[in-house]
């Protein structure tokens, strides 16, 4: 009968919030890992051991500590060119990041905006950006992302228009369905009679209720961008040589597949930790944040 | 079902349209498409000749519709590495890319219909768990990586199969479970929502009561309703298969449409990259019609609404 007890107060602030990450079985170890990620993306130059491009032909080809022949001093094994693998992993984190924040940051700013001016408004903006998401979506990532590797300089700026052509719809499906409950509220029809213009209204009464929803959306974004820009720098499309990018590294091994198996294990680890670290802290948000939407 | 039908046809040419419209305005994108459809040893007057067959000094919405006509008659520029139509470079490449794209969707449904089956029978067993944690950790694995770590252990170090080309069945064996890998995640964790719910159902309890054996309600008549929602994923999968195995293409060097367009992005051959996205589009729009118009098999009664 512990439905009829009165439940404890819940805490304010801090402390309720405490309470959350604790009591939901918080995933302490998805959120170390892109801790770990954060953080080596910010310091990656004071924290690598050496320097990701140093280049020093009588280390060529060490392996991982473990392994017969290993040494201390280049933990996770070296390249051809005798470059440290651990190194360029952190050097690597740091594009990965600086990536898929600008990604993030962008297509979850236009999805946003297009999703709520179709659901506020209605009509015919509603008809176009609807139109428009459809068309987008009906044209796969990839291909895409061929067509404008075809036209574009490769580099950094090329690999973030990229995914922001491609998750923009992502936002703009869902906030539009929020924004198309959220605009039926009295409060909004309120705000509409006192005379609240219309960007206020989406600043002041539309945003604060998608911003949970967003952030799910952007944490699950940042594992897909990040195999996605390994995708792309893997083919030679994305991030250009001399950056150090893990899928680059991939692609680099590959050439060495044969003799140095930590040369493709390693990298393909990195982007697979901190590609399950933001799915599974994004599944947990979800379901905190937004229980009715678990088959998002 | 025959307005139905109609509207799916005319949603599909729309988005078949929205995509072409994307290629065109990628095209102009780049400043001179000029530039992007003739070799870099082209001359003076084979700019000329191409910006008046282009109709470039013409209006931008003159210019889509004359896209739009060479596309409809099949005319999407001319390989000028291959010095053949593009579209047909790359329907050449077609055959391949359909032999592992269902090789790999094969391989996706034998991992994912009994995972999913068994974890919803087995609801919190072994199977369950394991198949969560596969799920779990095969989403975050791409599929490129999981196709080098095959070449790197099984074809290397094993020496079972081949690592690269196409020829023997056994070619197709890694680079299928490679570009399958990525849907077996999604696929077994929605039949197995769908399982759960039809045992759960009066008929499965109906079935039970007159004594049918439970391998074959689960295999014969759970399971076949339990397909409505995998079929729509089958179809996803399936198209991004046909038109986005770029990178794995690449890994095993399969002599597919993705490797053609990758090769032709760094040869600069747009043409060629262009008749690619043209054809992926289509294709995922066609998979797509045909899945929606599948339903109607499988559940008569999505026939008759």
């Amino acid at each position: 009968m512990s439905e009829i007890a009165p439940a404890p107060l819940p805490g304010f602030g801090v402390g309720r919030a405490m309470r959350r990450v604790v009591g939901r079985g918080f995933p302490w170890i998805a959120a170390s890992i892109l801790l770990l990620v954060l953080v080596c993306a910010l310091g990656s130059p004071l924290i690598a051991p050496h320097a990701p491009d140093a280049i020093s032909l009588r280390d060529a080809m060490q392996p991982p500590v473990w392994q017969e022949g290993g040494t201390t001093r280049f933990l996770l094994g070296t390249d051809n060119l005798g470059r440290d693998i651990l190194s360029r992993i952190i050097a690597g984190a740091r594009i990965s990041v600086t990536i898929a924040a600008y990604a993030i940051v962008l297509s979850g700013f236009i999805g946003a905006l297009l999703g709520m001016a179709a659901g506020y408004f209605g009509g015919i903006v509603d008809a176009v950006i609807s139109r428009l998401i459809d068309i987008q979506m009906s044209v796969p990532a990839l291909p895409l992302a061929m067509l404008f590797a075809a036209v574009l300089p490769p580099g950094e700026a090329m690999v973030v228009i990229v995914i922001v052509l491609t998750y923009w719809t992502w936002y703009a499906r869902i906030v539009r369905g929020e924004v198309l409950s959220l605009r039926e509220r009295d409060y909004i029809a309120l705000a509409k009679v006192a005379g609240v213009s219309t960007p206020m209204i989406f600043l002041r009464h539309l945003t604060p209720n998608i911003l949970n929803i967003m952030l799910v959306l952007a944490t699950l974004q940042f594992g897909s961008v990040i195999v996605f820009e390994a995708g792309l720098s893997f083919l030679g499309l994305g991030i250009q040589p001399p950056q150090v990018s893990w899928g680059g590294m991939l692609a680099d091994g590959r050439n060495f597949i044969e003799v140095a198996w930590w040369l493709i294990t390693v990298p393909g680890i990195a982007i697979m930790a901190a590609c399950l670290a933001s799915n599974l802290l994004g599944d947990w948000l979800r379901d905190t944040f937004d229980p009715m939407r678990r088959q998002l | 079902m025959r307005r139905y039908i109609l509207h799916r046809l005319w949603q599909g040419a729309v988005a078949v349209v929205g995509a072409l419209l994307i290629v065109f305005v990628a095209q102009r994108l780049s400043g001179d498409p000029v530039a992007l459809l003739l070799p870099m040893d082209a001359t003076e007057a084979d700019f000329e000749a191409m910006r008046s067959a282009l109709g470039l000094d013409r209006p931008l919405p003159v210019q889509f519709v004359v896209f739009l006509r060479d596309a409809l008659l099949g005319d999407f520029g001319h390989s000028y590495l291959w010095n053949m139509p593009a579209m047909d470079l790359v329907l050449e490449r077609l055959p391949a890319t359909l032999e592992l794209a269902l090789a790999g969707l094969v391989f996706a449904l034998a991992l994912a219909v009994p995972l999913g089956v068994l974890s919803a029978v087995h609801r919190g067993g072994w199977i369950d768990n394991a198949a969560k944690l596969f799920a779990m950790l095969g989403q975050a694995m791409p599929g490129f990586w999981v196709g080098l770590l095959l070449i790197v252990f099984v074809a290397v170090q094993l020496q079972w199969l081949p690592a690269y080309g196409r020829g023997t069945v056994g070619h197709l064996v890694l680079p299928a479970i490679a570009l399958g890998w990525y849907p077996v995640a999604a696929m077994t964790r929605t039949l197995r929502s769908a399982m759960l719910d039809i045992m759960q159902s009066d008929y499965v309890r109906m079935e039970r009561a007159i004594g049918l054996p439970e391998r074959a309600i689960v295999w014969r008549f759970a399971l076949r309703n339990a397909a409505v929602p995998l079929v729509t994923l089958i179809g996803v999968y399936f198209a991004n298969m046909l038109g986005g195995a770029f990178v794995i293409e690449v890994v095993f060097a399969w002599p597919g449409v993705g490797r053609a367009v990758v090769e032709a992005v760094f040869a600069r051959d747009f043409p060629v990259v262009q008749a690619g996205v043209i054809l992926a589009a289509v294709i995922f729009v066609v998979v797509n019609l045909i899945v929606d118009l599948t339903y109607g098999l499988i559940d008569p009664r999505i026939r008759h609404e």
